[in-house]
């Protein structure tokens, strides 16, 4: 049997073979991310845009600032607006229409990940109390699907937030209406940067970062941890094969260094930009 | 952690429920199955689990659909789904009151209400809710006040073969030393809810 054809036959058998030498197929480390690739203020049309290469993923992000009136409970507020869209464009597995189970929960993981972190600060999108606050709609399009989305939008979502400026807005007196000053513009303060990274678990006890969509679809478990600088901000672990405490703390380690590379890949980026 | 109590066979329609009521959270649920499955989610291995939760108030939502999954996938990892191959599992959770400690009420009494139902299961799972407020104390089972206070709010839900964690789902931001600590105070916990599990089945 040729090895295209064990890996089509038996996949699980033909990744457990190349994991007994601590190696995948695609030649990474357990611990090895796929090479990432960042593009910051991509789309001029929008205030603030990024593209994502996680290996063959894709994902694009736009933010798009609009002005609303506040909640009454929370005066001072703006809002955020993640939109995670997997159209059929990406991979077979999804169907165009309205959004499916998994983009649904993409994008309330991606509002979790901007509450719970709090790398914009609310009360910074305020324009004037009560009446007028900035509403910021951050488009998350996923072009090619190949596994690790999540940390790909992540990493999308914060670098198109740095990129974000917002115009001047000042109050006529007269007439009580917004001006916009579009020459005048400021950039959103980003207060902590959360940094994601996904682990598939196979055949139970083998953990692996970075899953491609081969792997999450033979994995028995995925666990997805963000972290803020120093802290831990979010750890989702949706059933799957039960896990020691110790294999939980190996992958914080893990994370916190992933934490540090993406932090200077973002500082890179910027300022070959502003070259 | 506050009083557990429990009741089963409430309902007379389904194959097994169970309502469980934790401090001032409630929790009912009801489980059908292995029923057949519509044509397009049938797997041919193994049974396919729906889960599916209904709020007290309003339309469900994108919150709604990632708090099913994950009850859905905590519940997949404990049914033994290769006993019943090319059939459903669905679990009706309705949320009947919640002051804290939500979604451990309702992993707990899925668990049970998949008991009650006579579902092969590998193992039982049990759901422990601790709070970190905001002088970094932590807080076991916190009712709905604490945790509009709190810090950090972490879940996590252990199997009662290896006590092995099977889903943690976290709010807020914390050290990994207090995520540590959380780990093995709600893992100490976990062995109350399995006691509670055996006397309501004695009891029975």
């Amino acid at each position: 049997m040729t090895i295209f054809n064990f890996r089509t036959a038996r996949p699980v058998e033909y990744y457990r073979k190349y994991l007994e030498q601590d190696v995948r197929p695609d030649g990474r480390d357990l611990g090895e991310f796929r090479r990432t690739v960042l593009n910051i203020g991509c789309v001029t049309t929008a205030d603030g845009s990024a593209l994502v290469k996680l290996g063959n993923t894709t994902v694009m992000c736009g933010i798009k600032a609009e002005l609303c009136k506040p909640k009454t409970e929370t005066p001072k507020c703006g809002f955020i607006v993640p939109n995670v869209e997997l159209s059929p464009l990406c991979s077979p597995y999804f169907r165009s229409g309205p959004p499916g189970e998994q983009a649904q929960v993409m994008s309330q993981f991606m509002l979790e990940v901007v509450n719970h972190s709090k790398c914009v600060d609310l009360e910074s999108l305020c324009i004037t109390q009560g009446k007028l606050v900035w509403v910021l709609y951050c488009d998350l399009l996923c072009l090619d699907y190949d596994g690790n989305v999540t940390d790909a939008c992540v990493l999308a979502l914060l670098a198109a937030l740095k990129n974000v400026c917002l115009p001047t807005i000042s109050i006529n007196e007269e007439t009580e209406n917004p001006e916009t000053d579009l020459t005048k513009r400021v950039p959103l303060p980003i207060s902590s940067q959360p940094v994601s990274s996904t682990y598939a678990i196979f055949d139970d006890n083998i953990l692996f970062v970075d899953p491609t969509a081969e792997e999450e679809n033979l994995a028995t478990g995925i666990i997805t941890i963000v972290t803020t600088d120093d802290k831990l901000c979010l750890v989702h672990k949706p059933g799957g094969s039960p896990l020691r405490p110790e294999q939980l703390t190996n992958c914080f380690d893990r994370s916190f260094d992933r934490s540090k590379e993406i932090s200077r890949l973002i500082d890179e980026t910027i300022h070959s930009i502003d070259r | 952690m506050r009083e557990m109590t429990c009741e089963l066979g409430q309902l007379t329609r389904c194959d097994g429920d169970a309502c469980l009521i934790q401090g001032e959270t409630c929790v009912a649920t009801a489980v059908y199955g292995p029923t057949e499955v519509r044509m397009n989610k049938e797997i041919l291995d193994k049974a396919t689990v729906e889960v599916v939760y209904k709020s007290k108030v309003g339309l469900p939502g994108c919150a709604e659909k990632m708090f099913e999954r994950i009850i859905r996938n905590t519940c997949e990892t404990t049914i033994l789904t290769t006993a019943h191959p090319r059939s459903g599992i669905n679990i009706i959770i309705q949320e009947m009151q919640n002051s804290g400690s939500y979604l451990a009420c309702c992993i707990n009494s899925a668990c049970l209400a998949l008991l009650d139902a006579g579902v092969s299961l590998k193992f039982l799972v049990a759901a422990v809710t601790c709070l970190i407020n905001k002088e970094g104390d932590i807080i076991l089972d916190p009712n709905s006040k604490q945790e509009k206070d709190g810090k950090a709010l972490l879940t996590f839900v252990f199997n009662n073969k290896d006590f092995n964690i099977v889903t943690v789902n976290t709010k807020g931001s914390y050290s990994s030393r207090q995520f540590k600590d959380c780990t093995s105070l709600c893992k100490t916990s976990s062995k109350q809810v399995f006691e509670f599990y055996k006397n309501l089945w004695k009891s029975c």
